[in-house]
């Protein structure tokens, strides 16, 4: 018992090691929310008309909202006026090379293990890197270019390509969908734009850096990514925040469209600031990401490594409506300290033959709170449709939550549906099977969490799997070694 | 609506006579203020999202008078087990018969009506009424604390073995079209006593009435308690039951619930485990068909270490039938080393039946054991197929699955009449 609670002062007293802070001179907006501030960022962004119009529409209907409660997390409340929505890092010309790139942008991505450079030269990724708002640097365009696929930030797309986004933009995540989705509508300033045209299967993994710079400032992104038919694209998304102690809101949007026989595999690895070990500071993490198979035969698949945040709020989900298509949630939410998550997945069943796998895997140490909270639903039409979901808990100390929400809705008899939930801790006889064989505790427990989530990080790409291995025994330093 | 309501309890106030001044009446204050301040459920209300009862009460029912209502005389013979061998009780418009009451006697057995009660143990009734179901806030619960005047108070004394079930016959007769009647027992099983209780519901006519039902249970240490309900009522009847049992230490208990007809049934099963050692059974089974909408709400509340709870609640569901399923289990951060188990099976045999599912756990202990399990679907193909090449009959075949399938909580029934009455009405919708 002793080693036990060791184990987990270790781990409670464990800091959060990407906390710095790159100096780089802001281009900000005044705080508080306004249509004037609206038509600041809309400026600032060079963007027409019909944008404008798009963004002041979902403000008006915004300040109509109210702002829900029904998440199983605690916070103060926060003060929309008190958020800078706007901050751009200064150097906004085109860059050509790294060279170009500010040396202390570089630094920041050294300290995280992923430079540019390294990416670009050996694991052939695309980095479209995203610092405080503003996509400073897009790789491997070209080659991409070449196969027609476009991916480039948001505020390029909109110049660039104007008719994808009207088209696209919203279809899924509607303007008027949740009062964070609303807001983002409003008020985001980049993100990524990805469209990978008829019949081309992307020849590498697309990825971006989200990364949170200078104080106060709301994060607001927006992601459209477009498989046209016969498509497929792997997507990488990840994060990692400086230490700071006032808290930071996130409200991003995540679209994904999949035409008849497309494929999108979204994964991301998010390790936010989660607050210090008393629960002081820390990202609040709302996000609304969903994709929809629109298409028959379609597949969206996404896979997410939750360890940081103060505050995660997230349903990546999956609408089913073309016959045959697929959708998967596959996620491991790691909670520690005071941190609350309340994360799963939503699947829609509509089209005939469509098929959803859920599997979800929730650790809650410390002092912090983990919800799964999802909903599947078999629409009346939907013949034939299939999901299993499983949710399973691990609890690590006495003072943690693990809580477990699925809404089960259907409406037609043809459908199989299947749903499981255990929750417990790691067994003390698996730990003594370990020890027996002369593992010590430590490893044992690293072993067996490794063990529990593996099927989950087995679905990560090669170059996030490692990355995302490192960040959950980093999150559960002491205990998972 | 509330405005009603208020106005009914002034005039069931002038009704009460002297009795407006005993305790019992400051609870029915007490949840006035609260029900006064909420009302109904409303449509976003999260525990009553599937089943709007709220709005479909207020449209068809009327509150202004929920005032005692008039005796019925009651046709014992025309009621379902008159002649079973148990102590009948006979339970009409909410109104305890009290003739059939008195020829009860059985060693270490109580049951009074609530006033008599009222006179007689009035430490009990201090003790426990409203005890358990003010807490839970529930909109219709405190409606039954506020109205309810007449009740079944049961009370097993000390170690006492009780030779036959307790039969609770609830009926309703609409005499008033329209009627609303709440009913309210209030059970104490004391500790090392062994009782089983039946509550059977039925209606004499198909005819429209809403009934209200709370039970309040405390079941001391290290007694045992088998509690059924039959659910019989016909397919007009609005019925909202309940039931709140709290369990002492070592003390067992098994719940089970069938329902088989009602035009809306809604069941809040609420079981707190209030010291270590408890064993909890909760098994239930719907089969509902034409428009029956059956709503099963169940909470488990582990509060002490070395509990155990395990539930099976299995639903087939016909026509354009709808049922819910909500079932929580919360494990508190003191109730280490708990089990808690949960599964909820339904099969769909038509395309127009719907089914809304939300197992629930909330854990705040990491030493334990938990888990829940959903399925919902239809008959297995493969063994439909298995069974036919063999010669069987589709229709059979589809019996037989469909038996196999209830049967695991049919054999759970331990009193013979119970078990032969529920199996004989599962063989005829069934087949």
């Amino acid at each position: 018992m002793s080693k036990d609670n060791q184990i987990l002062e270790e781990l409670t007293s464990s800091e959060y090691k990407y906390g710095f802070e790159t100096l780089i001179e802001n281009d900000s907006a005044p705080k508080g929310i306004n249509e004037d501030i609206i038509r600041f960022i809309s400026a600032k962004k060079e963007e027409p008309e019909w944008m404008l119009e798009l963004r002041l529409k979902a403000y008006r209907h915004w300040i109509t909202l109210e702002e829900p409660t029904w998440p199983n997390v605690h916070y103060p409340k926060i003060n929309f006026q008190d958020i800078i929505y706007y901050s751009a890092p200064k150097p906004r010309k085109e860059l050509q090379s790294l060279d170009e790139v500010d040396p202390e942008l570089l630094e920041t991505f050294k300290k995280l293990g992923i430079s540019l450079e390294e990416q670009k030269r050996l694991s052939g990724v695309a980095v479209d890197a995203v610092i405080d708002s503003v996509s400073v640097k897009t790789t491997f365009k070209k080659t991409l270019g070449e196969l027609g696929i476009i991916f480039c930030s948001f505020s390029e797309a909109v110049r660039e390509h104007p008719d994808l986004i009207k088209k696209y933009l919203g279809s899924v995540v509607p303007m008027t969908d949740n009062y964070y989705a609303t807001l983002n509508s409003a008020v985001f300033t980049d993100g990524s734009f990805c469209y990978i045209p008829k019949g081309v299967r992307c020849p590498m993994e697309l990825s971006t850096y989200f990364r949170i710079n200078a104080s106060g400032t709301g994060q607001f992104e927006r992601t459209l990514i477009v498989a046209d038919e016969g498509s497929y694209v792997s997507y990488l998304e990840g994060c990692t925040a400086p230490q700071r102690d006032e808290n930071q809101l996130h409200a991003a949007v995540v679209e994904i469209y999949t035409e008849t026989n497309a494929e999108v595999k979204y994964s991301t690895v998010q390790n936010w600031y989660p607050g210090s070990k008393e629960g002081k500071g820390g990202i609040y993490n709302f996000v609304t990401k969903r994709g929809l198979c629109k298409g028959n035969n379609s597949k969206i698949s996404w896979t997410q490594v939750e360890t940081g945040s103060a505050i995660t709020w997230k349903y990546p989900s999956c609408i089913l409506k073309g016959d045959n298509s697929v959708g998967e949630f596959y996620s491991v939410a790691v909670t520690n300290n005071y941190q609350q998550a309340d994360t799963g997945s939503k699947m829609i069943h509509l089209g005939k033959n469509t098929n959803s796998t859920i599997i979800s895997k929730g650790i809650s140490a410390g002092k912090s709170q983990n919800s799964y909270r999802g909903l599947v639903k078999i629409h009346k039409r939907a013949e034939n449709a299939r999901n299993f979901s499983q949710c399973d808990s691990l609890l690590m100390g006495d003072k943690c939550g693990a809580h477990t929400f699925p809404y089960i809705e259907i409406d037609n008899s043809s459908a199989k549906v299947e749903h499981e939930a255990t929750t417990s801790k790691i067994g003390e006889d698996q730990i003594f099977y370990c020890n027996q064989r002369g593992i010590d505790t430590e490893n044992a427990v690293a072993l067996i969490v490794n063990g529990y989530a593996k099927e989950v990080l087995n679905k990560l790409p090669m170059e996030f799997a490692v990355e995302a291995q490192k960040l959950l025994a980093l999150t559960l330093e002491g205990s998972v070694g | 609506m509330i405005d009603q309501l208020i106005d009914s309890f002034k005039k069931f106030e002038l009704q009460l006579n002297g009795a407006s001044k005993n305790s019992w009446h400051q609870i029915r204050k007490k949840a006035m203020e609260s029900f006064s301040e909420k009302g109904l459920p409303k449509a976003k209300n999260e525990e009553y999202r599937y089943t709007q009862l709220g709005r479909i009460l207020d449209k068809k029912f009327q509150f202004s008078d929920l005032s005692m209502v008039g005796r019925d005389s009651i046709h014992g013979e025309n009621i379902l087990f008159h002649d079973a061998d148990a102590y009948h009780i006979y339970i009409n418009n909410g109104i305890v018969d009290k003739e059939i009451n008195s020829s009860l006697i059985a060693n270490g057995l109580i049951i009074l009506t609530l006033q008599e009660a009222l006179g007689k143990y009035p430490k009990d009734i201090e003790a426990h009424l409203g005890n358990y179901s003010n807490k839970n806030n529930d909109a219709f619960a405190e409606l039954n604390t506020i109205f309810s005047y007449e009740g079944v108070f049961i009370k097993v004394e000390k170690n006492a073995n009780i030779d036959k079930p307790i039969l609770l016959h609830y009926s309703g007769t609409d005499h008033l079209n329209q009627s609303i009647y709440q009913s309210r027992n209030l059970i104490i099983v004391e500790s090392g006593a062994q009782v089983e209780i039946i509550e059977s519901y039925s209606s004499f006519e198909k005819e429209e009435y809403f009934s209200n039902h709370v039970s309040e249970i405390v079941v001391e240490a290290n007694a045992h308690f088998n509690y059924y309900k039959l659910q019989n009522q016909s397919n007009k009847t609005y019925h909202v039951d309940n039931t709140y049992i709290a369990q002492e230490k070592d003390s067992v208990v098994t719940s089970y619930i069938f329902t088989l007809e009602g035009k809306i049934i809604r069941n809040n099963l609420n079981f707190a485990l209030e010291d270590q050692n408890c064993e909890t059974h909760l098994f239930g089974l719907y089969v509902a068909h034409g428009d029956n909408h059956i709503d099963n709400h169940t909470v488990v509340n582990h509060k002490f270490a070395n509990c155990f709870s395990n539930q099976i609640y299995k639903g087939i569901l016909d026509d354009t039938a709808k049922a819910v399923f909500n079932g929580k289990i919360f494990v508190q951060p003191d109730a280490q080393k708990t089990n808690a188990f949960q599964s909820n099976k339904n099969i769909l045999l038509t395309d127009t039946a719907s089914m809304n599912s939300k197992p629930q756990l909330e854990i705040w202990a990491d030493d334990v054991k938990c888990s829940h399990g959903c399925t919902t679907g239809q008959l297995d193909e493969e063994q439909l197929f298995y069974l036919r090449s063999r010669g069987i009959s589709k229709s059979s075949a589809r019996g037989m699955l469909l038996h196999a399938f209830v049967d695991d909580v049919l054999d759970k029934i331990k009193i013979d009449f119970l078990h032969d009455f529920v199996a004989n009405e599962m063989n005829n919708r069934l087949d």
